[in-house]
């Protein structure tokens, strides 16, 4: 196996040091009301550094969504913990921002209403808030919609106003949920561009969950590729490419690194498929 | 304001009421019908006009809003929020569920008895049935919105430093709007079959009680000129509501 993948608990050590998010063996299991239970996570371990960018890699249906909402604290943890700064993750908060793939803007609320919502319950004088909230709108380039309803942009302004909505309460942690997994090829691959250059400008720690490998390979410092299910860390493989290359996507070594990582993919997406069969 | 097509096309839109005016008028005219069933078109409009300048007609219009508006207030106000609240906690839904299922299919004008006994002859009898018999199609509207609130929306306002209170009146209130309305839409319709039914059986007062007193009487004009007043104010009460409905959703547009 190539020397880039390394396993498990030696990623762990070498980003102890700057840690910022500690999983430590987590398991989840769905109990829906009807049918039998299913182990989504099986003991997963993993940790993030502070203003990493790590993409989180796997089949449909391996639970790294999963384990993006309980880093979310959307879920509850049952078996294992999650830390983030050495407090244990118990509830949803505002230090952890999320992105959902189907953008869940409040379709009531006007562009500046849904990036206002944040500032609104932080105790912000109320210029304040204003001046954030455009600043947001002006970033993602949604300045002259401030106005609109979501039901009146597009898919790509949606997620761009979803993103604004996130980065204007300024959390430390990025979550995002296949952001830009319901837009067009054309629309996400400037979506990707973008993303890179707001986190150049403002590092935040990204936590990128998606199960496109180029994706992964374009965006992340680190790639944690996951199995199908049970979740578990299959590979974690580090990246070092300059992202400000235009041509980086069709450099020798991007492209062998995809390969390299879509072999690792490919296993999984088959048993995820047979799973489903 | 409308543009004078969209006027033309709304007037285009109720000819067939004209049509059944004239075929009404062209009845008496021509003796097809009775007088004595179906009085004349321009005898009923005719007592109509006599009727609406006595102050006792507009007293018991008024009695009858009155009634009608407070009941279906309530009947929104508390169905709504009670469906919300089934929705968002468990315990209450456990508790009022059963209640629900058997409360709704009752006839609710069977109870038009029952809240006279309770409340006597007056404006509190009729409110009561009118609250009672208006609220389930708003609560399961509500209930049935709320339940829908989607669960990303829910997760967005928590990370976002919502705490679960606000998330129940930002997200998930807004989001049984859209059915919340739809039953009170239903609500309204009850509200005026309960209104004039309890006004016809046990009432001093009120359009529905004037209905019955002058079929009593034999002011066979008048009581068709009633009849007329309480499907006009039907229908506007409902165009009203629709224009009320339409500005409070419309971000859905």
């Amino acid at each position: 196996m190539d020397s880039a993948v390394l396993d498990r608990a030696a990623a762990g050590g070498a980003q102890a040091a700057n840690a910022q998010i500690v999983i430590d063996r987590l398991s989840h299991t769905y109990r829906p009301a009807h049918g039998r239970p299913v182990l989504a996570i099986d003991d997963v371990s993993l940790t993030v550094g502070r203003r990493e960018f790590l993409a989180l890699l796997g089949p449909s249906g391996c639970g790294k969504s999963t384990l993006l909402y309980q880093l979310g604290g959307f879920l509850p943890t049952e078996t294992g913990t999650i830390t983030v700064d050495g407090k244990k993750v118990q509830g949803p908060g505002p230090d952890r921002g999320i992105v959902f793939q189907h953008f869940a803007l409040f379709p009531w609320k006007t562009v500046r209403a849904n990036v206002m919502y944040g500032l609104q319950r932080m105790s912000l004088p109320k210029a304040e808030q204003e001046r954030r909230a455009q600043e947001f709108i002006d970033l993602v380039g949604l300045s002259g919609f401030e106005d609109s309803y979501p039901s009146q942009l597009s898919g790509g302004m949606k997620q761009r106003c979803a993103i604004a909505r996130t980065l204007a309460i300024d959390p430390e942690i990025l979550l995002m949920d296949e952001p830009f997994g319901a837009l067009d090829a054309q629309t996400r691959h400037l979506m990707q561009t973008e993303l890179l250059a707001i986190w150049n400008r403002s590092p935040k720690t990204v936590i990128f969950v998606t199960h496109d490998v180029q994706e992964a390979v374009y965006l992340a410092q680190r790639v944690a590729v996951m199995s199908a299910r049970p979740g578990r860390i299959k590979a974690i493989i580090d990246l070092d490419f300059d992202r400000r290359d235009p041509h980086l996507t069709k450099s020798k070594a991007f492209v062998d690194k995809v390969d390299e990582i879509w072999e690792l993919v490919r296993g999984e997406a088959i048993k995820a498929q047979a799973g489903k069969a | 304001m409308r543009s004078g097509p969209a006027f033309a096309a709304g007037l285009f839109r109720y000819l067939p009421i004209v049509f059944l005016l004239l075929l009404w008028h062209m009845a008496s005219t021509f003796h097809l019908v009775s007088t004595a069933v179906l009085p004349p078109l321009s005898s009923v409009l005719s007592s109509g006009y006599d009727l609406v300048s006595t102050a006792e007609f507009w007293d018991n219009t008024g009695s009858s809003m009155y009634r009608g508006g407070m009941g279906l207030l309530l009947a929104i106000v508390i169905g709504g929020a009670l469906g919300i609240a089934m929705a968002w906690w468990k315990p209450i839904r456990y508790v009022s569920s059963p209640l629900v299922e058997i409360f709704y299919p009752l006839p609710k004008s069977a109870l038009i008895p029952i809240t006279a006994l309770w409340l006597g002859f007056g404006d509190a009898s009729k409110i009561l049935l009118i609250f009672l018999g208006c609220m389930l199609p708003v609560t399961i509207g509500a209930f049935n919105g709320a339940r829908g609130a989607e669960q990303t929306l829910i997760w967005s306002a928590r990370s976002l430093g919502a705490s679960r209170w606000r998330t129940l009146l930002d997200v998930v209130v807004p989001s049984a709007l859209p059915e919340l309305l739809n039953g009170a839409r239903t609500a309204l319709a009850l509200s005026f079959i309960l209104l004039v039914s309890s006004e016809m059986i046990v009432a001093r007062k009120g359009l529905g009680y004037l209905i019955g007193f002058l079929g009593d009487g034999g002011n066979y004009d008048a009581m068709f000129a009633v009849v007329l007043v309480v499907a006009a104010l039907g229908f506007f009460a409902d165009r009203v509501y629709l224009a009320f409905a339409r500005r409070v959703l419309r971000w859905r547009e």
